[in-house]
């Protein structure tokens, strides 16, 4: 056992549940390597040395008196600091939540302390998640692994670098516009955004609710299935909650098997501003899969088109309104309260100096899509996109079983490429976006390195709402028949760091 | 589609209380013209006879059953307050003083 941080979650979970190591053992040793890469990396706003190790203590205490352990006990994880921690530090990546800390558990943060998950601590993400680079974060951007000098995705581009650098096994993103995938996908990671309503946003702070999800990032599939069960299920305190079985995602992942599975291309994610070498491993993982006994189809979603226009206003505009909770009155950064200032001007003051620049961006482009006058030009024609780009699916599905695509256009870019030009920035999120508006499950998985610059490549598999499993079925097959081919996990090829 | 000036950003910035400076109001009014440029391609649908989407799931009202249920102590609700007085949020005055 000497390569702990290079095992998987399953196979950390079993060694700790046979005793061939504790679960201090396998904190400790993830502590350690956060300690000596994280300067680098940048991928923890903040490490709970001593909640991670009472945790890992009390999952030993457990085995010692003979308590059945669940599949993920004495694992650690890497949490977007975007979920709230009773006692935790929890900024969101704002000045504006700089030193918060929360007085209550988000739903999926109780949910991993039942699960004997180990929080390792919190990850660095764009502010309030609005990024798809961690360049937004007012406490300096992360790095991606495979070359620290190009960018990690984002938002969640903290998670995604945790996992590459060997910091966890297992980490929490929240996919918005894609904020899980994306990162997935330039970091050769997995990233999972589960159907709109399975895991609970209980305690997640909101950017735009009837897009935001939260969900499990690994860096194998099964590993991602595990910590789906883990985290998805029904929550009373959030009324958007799907009453439902969560899918059994775990024994999708072990088929490996897509005989008989039709499997659709979409059209429409190719041609301009999409990189040689990412459509050359897409080619190629749609030509394993037509191996692997699928059937492949083409199919087209002509909406797909005017999902990033739509998204583009409807993000900005529910955040608008969700972001009218940093007033400066009941929590977070207080600027300007001198006696002579009336509330109206210390909450104007105090959100210029919290607020980052994409945050007053969007906060200014949706109070605009919302005015009088604008409503129905902007918000009202992108609802009635959301519509549209949920009818492509629907007629989509009736015809295969899952969609996929590329899950970004091209691979990581350099940092600072793109920061002050937004359009730029927002194509990253191309691909992924359409699920979002639709709320359906969408999964990234690594298909390989571009030839040009050897940086990871995404596979993105998009399947039905509450048919997450297909996502499951098709990645673990795909995963299992690459590595076989490779001889090894995509990440061996990383440089040390 | 008609640009946005910077008088439109100003005053988008006070309806939303952000006290923005002059050169973020350059800024800003520069970059939001070209994203309001490339978004406004949505209207091309705004003719088009199709039920607008605003939430992927159909969303019913939630009951629960009226019990008292745990719920944080004042001083854990007041633990993250700038300022707190007697138990209460001490907010900077609402009011005008004429």
């Amino acid at each position: 056992m000497t390569d702990l941080i290079k095992l998987t979650a399953a196979d950390t979970a079993a060694a700790i549940k046979a005793g061939q190591v504790s679960a201090v053992e396998v904190t400790q040793a993830h502590l350690d390597r956060i300690d000596a890469v994280d300067k680098k990396v940048n991928a923890f706003l903040h490490v709970d040395t001593e909640g991670a190790l009472a945790a890992a203590r009390a999952v030993d205490a457990k085995r010692a008196a003979g308590s059945e352990l669940g599949p993920l006990a004495g694992v650690p994880l890497a949490l977007k600091d975007v979920f709230t921690t009773k006692g935790v530090p929890t900024t969101c990546g704002s000045k504006i939540l700089e030193g918060w800390i929360p007085p209550y558990d988000a739903t999926l943060t109780t949910r991993l302390k039942d699960a004997d998950v180990v929080i390792l601590g919190k990850t660095n993400m764009d502010e309030f998640a609005m990024g798809s680079s961690t360049e937004n974060s007012a406490f300096g951007t992360t790095g991606n692994p495979w070359d620290l000098s190009r960018i990690p995705g984002g938002s969640g581009g903290g998670s995604a670098a945790a996992l590459a650098a060997f910091e966890a096994p297992l980490a929490i993103g929240t996919d918005t516009g894609g904020s899980i995938r994306q990162p997935g996908a330039v970091t050769g990671t997995v990233g999972v955004k589960p159907t709109y309503g399975s895991v609970s946003r209980y305690g997640l702070v909101a950017f735009s609710s009837s897009l935001d999800q939260g969900g499990p990032c690994a860096r194998t599939v099964l590993d991602a299935a595990l910590l789906h069960e883990a985290i998805a299920g029904h929550d009373p305190l959030d009324s958007t909650s799907i009453n439902a079985p969560v899918p059994a995602v775990v024994e999708a992942a072990k088929m490996r098997d897509v005989r008989g599975m039709r499997i659709g291309v979409v059209k429409e994610f190719a041609g301009e501003g999409y990189q040689a070498g990412v459509m050359q491993r897409f080619d190629e993982a749609v030509e394993l899969l037509r191996e692997l006994g699928a059937e492949v189809v083409e199919v087209s979603c002509p909406s797909f088109t005017l999902a990033l226009p739509a998204y583009y206003l409807i993000a900005p505009s529910e955040a608008s309104s969700n972001l009218a909770r940093f007033d400066a009155m009941r929590y977070g950064l207080r600027v300007g309260d001198d006696g002579s200032r009336s509330a109206e001007e210390v909450t104007a003051l105090t959100r210029e100096a919290g607020f980052g620049a994409e945050v007053k961006r969007r906060i200014i482009l949706g109070t605009y899509a919302l005015s009088s006058g604008y409503y129905d030009a902007y918000y009202g024609s992108a609802q009635k996109v959301r519509t549209l780009i949920s009818r492509d699916f629907d007629a989509a599905f009736a015809g295969v079983d899952v969609l996929v695509s590329p899950t970004t256009p091209t691979t990581a870019f350099p940092i600072g490429e793109r920061a002050d030009d937004p359009m730029a920035m927002y194509l990253a999120d191309l691909c992924t976006i359409p699920s979002n508006l639709a709320g359906n499950a969408a999964m990234s998985l690594p298909c390989g390195l571009a030839p040009e610059d050897n940086l990871p490549v995404g596979l993105q598999i998009i399947a039905p709402a509450m048919a997450d499993d297909r996502l499951y079925r098709v990645g673990g097959a795909v995963e299992a028949a690459l590595n076989d081919k490779w001889g090894h996990p995509l990440l061996e090829e990383a440089p040390a760091l | 589609m008609p640009g946005i000036t910077r008088e439109e950003v100003a005053h988008l910035a006070r309806l939303s209380r952000l006290e923005l400076q002059a050169e973020e109001l350059d800024h800003l009014a520069e970059q939001l013209d070209v994203i309001i440029g490339a978004v406004a391609r949505v209207s091309e649908v705004a003719g088009q006879d199709v039920p607008p989407t605003s939430h992927p799931l159909p969303l019913t009202n939630v009951m629960r059953p009226d019990e008292v249920r745990p719920s944080l102590t004042s001083e854990q609700a007041l633990s993250g307050a700038p300022a707190a007085e007697e138990q209460r949020f001490r907010v900077p005055q609402i009011l005008g003083e004429d």
